[in-house]
């Protein structure tokens, strides 16, 4: 069964002082989400993750197109009892307490009265905050609201987790164990979205990413896929400087530290750079392939697509 | 009905660790001043003065409370984006129109159940005894009620859709207005052509608090009606519920920013 | 039906009729109260005081009793009341918060004087009222002339007319016939003129409905008097020449006295009584006449003619 689903999801806004100029925020997006994977949804700031994840909550209404969770539409209530949602920087209550909030929260969803303590108890455990549950919110940190916001999230125990950037704001240390927790709700059989623009996170968990740019998608597929779409490279090892020029006219990427080089090249200029090497008589230290990372997709689709949109505007 | 509820107990839970409950303090403490100033005026004014003063203040104070924190319920939810983790649950826009605004008249209904004991504890400090008048005083704090419901209803309308302080301004000024509804009623009466058109539509928009005050004629000991109660009654819920279909149809097709 | 459509039409079709059962319900409570708001007047223990209370808005305030006063005057009017013992404290109250509210006084002038159910019957609290508005508005020549109306149809003092009339003509602007109806209230007292003259110029002059329509029903009463007077005398002519009283109209028309039955204003036929008196058919209909009534006036009205 397909977990999300979104045809054609459109925003767009009126902008300007007579509100007439329309601005995209998300242009016609069709996605599907299988049930039970991790799906990571990547783009710079302003791409428009958020306002997806925004219309798939049903807190901005769609300029066009449609979408569905689990089948059901956005608006329908017993969805969203099977949703958890953590939003990008969560603000809460802060006259309340951590159990007060999680209790409140666990009221909304419907979590039967007598089952509630027992699992706001579970879920202040499984993010680490237990001994903080009596403190009012207004008094824990950045990172301890964070925990704070993914333990509401799945306290209900939902079949869909969304998460808004779920690691800005925290230190190494809670970043892993965020990555630990999605790792742990995937084995638990949810489907967890997530968004972010940290792409080594994303390359470490996800099943599919999509690429979200300016509003518009880019690309999508399973993590390997991609990255074997993008140019392999080589990194060249070598001794004198006087190397770099030849080398950079070829298109690589040079590094000086004394005299040694560190260049990264593309894989079919190979053999060019070591023949130019050879002639200058310079000492070649290694060769080695180096493995496209999600990042080298990300940075070349993004500058494919610049390109494409001078051309567009130079027309 | 859960889901409400739940809604309506944060909201009640928020408006007491705002401290809003502390402004009794000052209630008590305007009541102590009235008496120190009892002393120097004659026996037969006392019992007016107290139950103008004390009703008086009960209406203004929760008026003000019903202002302030009115305009606020649903606007500074969607200021603070408190309402993203809210929305993404099951509960329905309209439960939380209704939740908020159940917080909220409930906070008002405790916070004036406890100046009406403090109020006739004074009186019965002036007095020594309680008449049977005393019973039409019920009455008068029913109706004090009745005005915050509107009241209420009303902020909340504007909180959906409008800033904290022209949700003030507006609020404030309805209220004035509709102090004054039957006035405005007669004097449409009394105009023509457009003016009297426009005259009358507003002054039946306009809550009508004129029929909600009876303060000073209880204050005389006069009765009150039993079909007053009961067309206050009626009205008061007529124009929340109005009220309070605005807010939700508002709310329902808002964009949260 | 989405759930958000079925909310949406519910909330509408809800609103919509929780709106006019309020106008509805509004619309009794106004009934409940008509006299209420007015009474409350009463518990105000000084204009004084009100004005304290109303925190520099004096002037809407005042705009507000002035309201009250008109709409409790109306409606008592409407019950044909004979009493209306509020209508004094509220334009006390309207005239101490606004001193320079002039139609205050003028409907006071007349609404205040005359005798139930037209008036409260209380002329020297008429008094009272445009004296204080002679003060506060020096230049206000006008109000000394509902002074005079008052003095010279209600109390019946001419010489407190004539003075009134006098003082008026001598504040700057004043229309020149404010001397000449000094001079006139001390030589003709009691003219029917005088009293045609009076109560057309309040007519064209007022801005108020209330008081022209007042002033329209005198000028009738007025035209009544007359005619019944001439007819009388037509008839009693007849009575003279033919030796006998007319039974009816059509026989002084027949003789020539008449061209047809004659009508009062309201478009109804005089009464002929067999003694030779002329009486109206609905007396209740024209306030103010003092001829034609079935009892003999008690005694000589400033209306009738010498």
């Amino acid at each position: 069964m397909l977990a999300i689903e979104t045809f054609a999801l459109e925003k767009s806004y009126s902008v300007g002082f007579w509100r007439k100029r329309r601005v995209a925020g998300l242009k016609p997006l069709n996605l599907s989400v299988e049930a039970g994977e991790v799906f990571g949804y990547l783009g710079p700031n302003g791409a428009g993750k958020t306002t997806t994840l925004k219309l798939l909550m049903g807190l901005i209404f769609p300029s066009g197109g449609s979408a569905r969770i689990l089948e059901m539409a956005i608006a329908d209530p017993r969805m969203k009892s099977q949703i958890g949602f953590l939003p990008e920087q969560p603000f809460f209550y802060d006259y309340l307490t951590a159990a007060e909030l999680l209790d409140y929260y666990a009221r909304l969803s419907g979590v039967p009265a007598r089952e509630r303590t027992k699992r706001v108890q579970t879920a202040l455990a499984r993010v680490g905050i237990s001994q903080s549950a009596r403190t009012q919110l207004r008094k824990l940190s950045k990172g301890m609201l964070q925990r704070v916001g993914i333990a509401q999230a799945v306290l209900h125990d939902p079949k869909v987790v969304f998460l808004d950037e779920p690691m800005s704001g925290l230190d190494p240390l809670g970043r892993r164990e965020v990555r630990d927790l999605i790792q742990s709700l995937k084995e638990e059989g949810k489907t967890v979205f997530f968004s972010t623009h940290i792409l080594s996170d994303a390359e470490a968990l996800c099943d599919r990413v999509a690429i979200l740019h300016k509003g518009e998608l880019r690309g999508v597929g399973a993590v390997n896929e991609l990255t074997a779409r993008t140019e392999s490279k080589v990194e060249i090892l070598f001794q004198g400087v006087q190397g770099v020029t030849l080398l950079s006219a070829l298109g690589a990427e040079c590094h000086a530290t004394g005299e040694m080089v560190r260049a990264i090249i593309p894989e079919n200029r190979q053999d060019e750079a070591l023949e130019a090497l050879r002639r200058l008589g310079l000492r070649l230290i290694s060769l080695t392939p180096v493995r496209a990372t999600l990042e080298d997709y990300f940075i070349e689709r993004l500058k494919k697509d610049e390109k494409a949109e001078k051309v567009e505007v130079g027309r | 009905m859960s889901r409400i509820s739940a809604v309506a107990s944060n909201t009640f839970r928020e408006a007491v660790r705002d401290r809003v409950l502390y402004n009794l303090i000052f209630f008590a403490l305007l009541l102590v001043g009235a008496a120190l100033l009892f002393g120097q005026i004659s026996i037969g004014i006392q019992r007016i003065v107290l139950v103008n003063l004390g009703l008086s203040a009960i209406s203004v104070f929760g008026v003000v409370i019903a202002i302030f924190i009115g305009i606020g319920l649903v606007s500074k939810e969607m200021e603070k984006k408190t309402l993203y983790t809210i929305l993404s649950r099951p509960v329905q826009r309209w439960e939380f129109i209704v939740g908020k605004f159940g917080g909220l008249a409930w906070t008002l209904v405790v916070n004036t159940l406890c100046m009406a004991i403090g109020f006739f504890a004074a009186l019965y400090l002036l007095a020594r005894h309680f008449e049977r008048a005393d019973g039409y005083l019920v009455v008068a704090i029913y109706f004090i009620i009745l005005e915050f419901v509107v009241v209420t209803a009303v902020a909340l309308l504007f909180s959906t859709f409008s800033s904290p302080v022209l949700s003030a301004v507006m609020a404030l000024a309805l209220f004035v207005i509709g102090t004054f509804a039957e006035d405005l009623r007669a004097f449409a009466a009394m105009s023509h052509g457009a003016m009297r058109v426009f005259a009358t539509l507003a002054a039946y928009v306009v809550p009508n608090f004129a029929s909600l005050n009876v303060i000073s004629s209880v204050a005389h000991g006069q009765p009150v009606a039993a079909s007053l109660v009961v067309y206050n009654t009626v009205y008061s819920l007529f124009y929340a519920a109005a009220a309070l279909c605005g807010a939700i149809l508002v709310f329902e097709y808002r964009n949260l920013k | 039906m989405t759930t958000r459509k079925s909310t949406v039409l519910v909330a509408a079709i809800v609103l919509a009729v929780s709106l006019a059962g309020a106008a509805v319900t509004v619309h009794q409570l106004d009934h409940l109260r008509a006299r209420a708001t007015a009474e409350e007047a009463l518990y105000v223990p000084s204009a004084k005081i009100l004005q304290g209370l109303s925190l520099g808005y004096n002037g809407l305030l005042a705009d507000i009793y002035w309201t009250r006063a008109v709409q409790y005057f109306g409606t008592e009017h409407h019950l044909r009341s004979r009493e209306y013992r509020l209508l004094e404290p509220l334009l006390d109250i309207t005239t101490t918060l606004d001193p320079h509210l002039t139609v205050a006084y003028e409907f006071g002038a007349t609404f205040l004087a005359q005798k139930p159910p037209e008036g409260a019957g209380d002329p020297d609290a008429a008094v009272r009222l445009v004296e204080r508005g002679v003060r506060e508005n020096p230049s206000a020549w006008r109000l000394y002339y509902n002074l005079g109306f008052i003095h010279y149809f209600e109390r019946r003092d001419y010489a407190a007319a004539a003075d009134a009339f006098e003082r008026g003509s001598r504040v700057p602007g004043a229309y020149a016939w404010m001397k000449v109806m000094a001079a006139q209230m001390s030589q003709h007292a009691g003219n029917v003129q005088t009293a045609r003259f009076l109560w057309s110029s309040l007519y064209e002059t007022s801005d108020n409905d209330d008081i022209r329509a007042n002033a329209t029903k005198h000028l009738l009463a007025l035209q009544v008097d007359e005619q019944v007077a001439l007819l009388e005398k037509l008839v009693a002519g007849f009575q003279q020449r033919t030796g006998h009283w007319p039974a009816n109209w059509t026989e002084m028309a027949a003789g020539g006295y008449l061209r047809g039955v004659p009508l009062d204003p309201n478009r109804k036929p005089y009464r002929l009584t067999p003694g030779g008196r002329v009486l109206v058919q609905d007396p209740e209909d024209l306030p103010f006449i003092t001829q034609g009534l079935a009892e003999e006036p008690s005694q000589q009205q400033p209306n009738e003619s010498k």
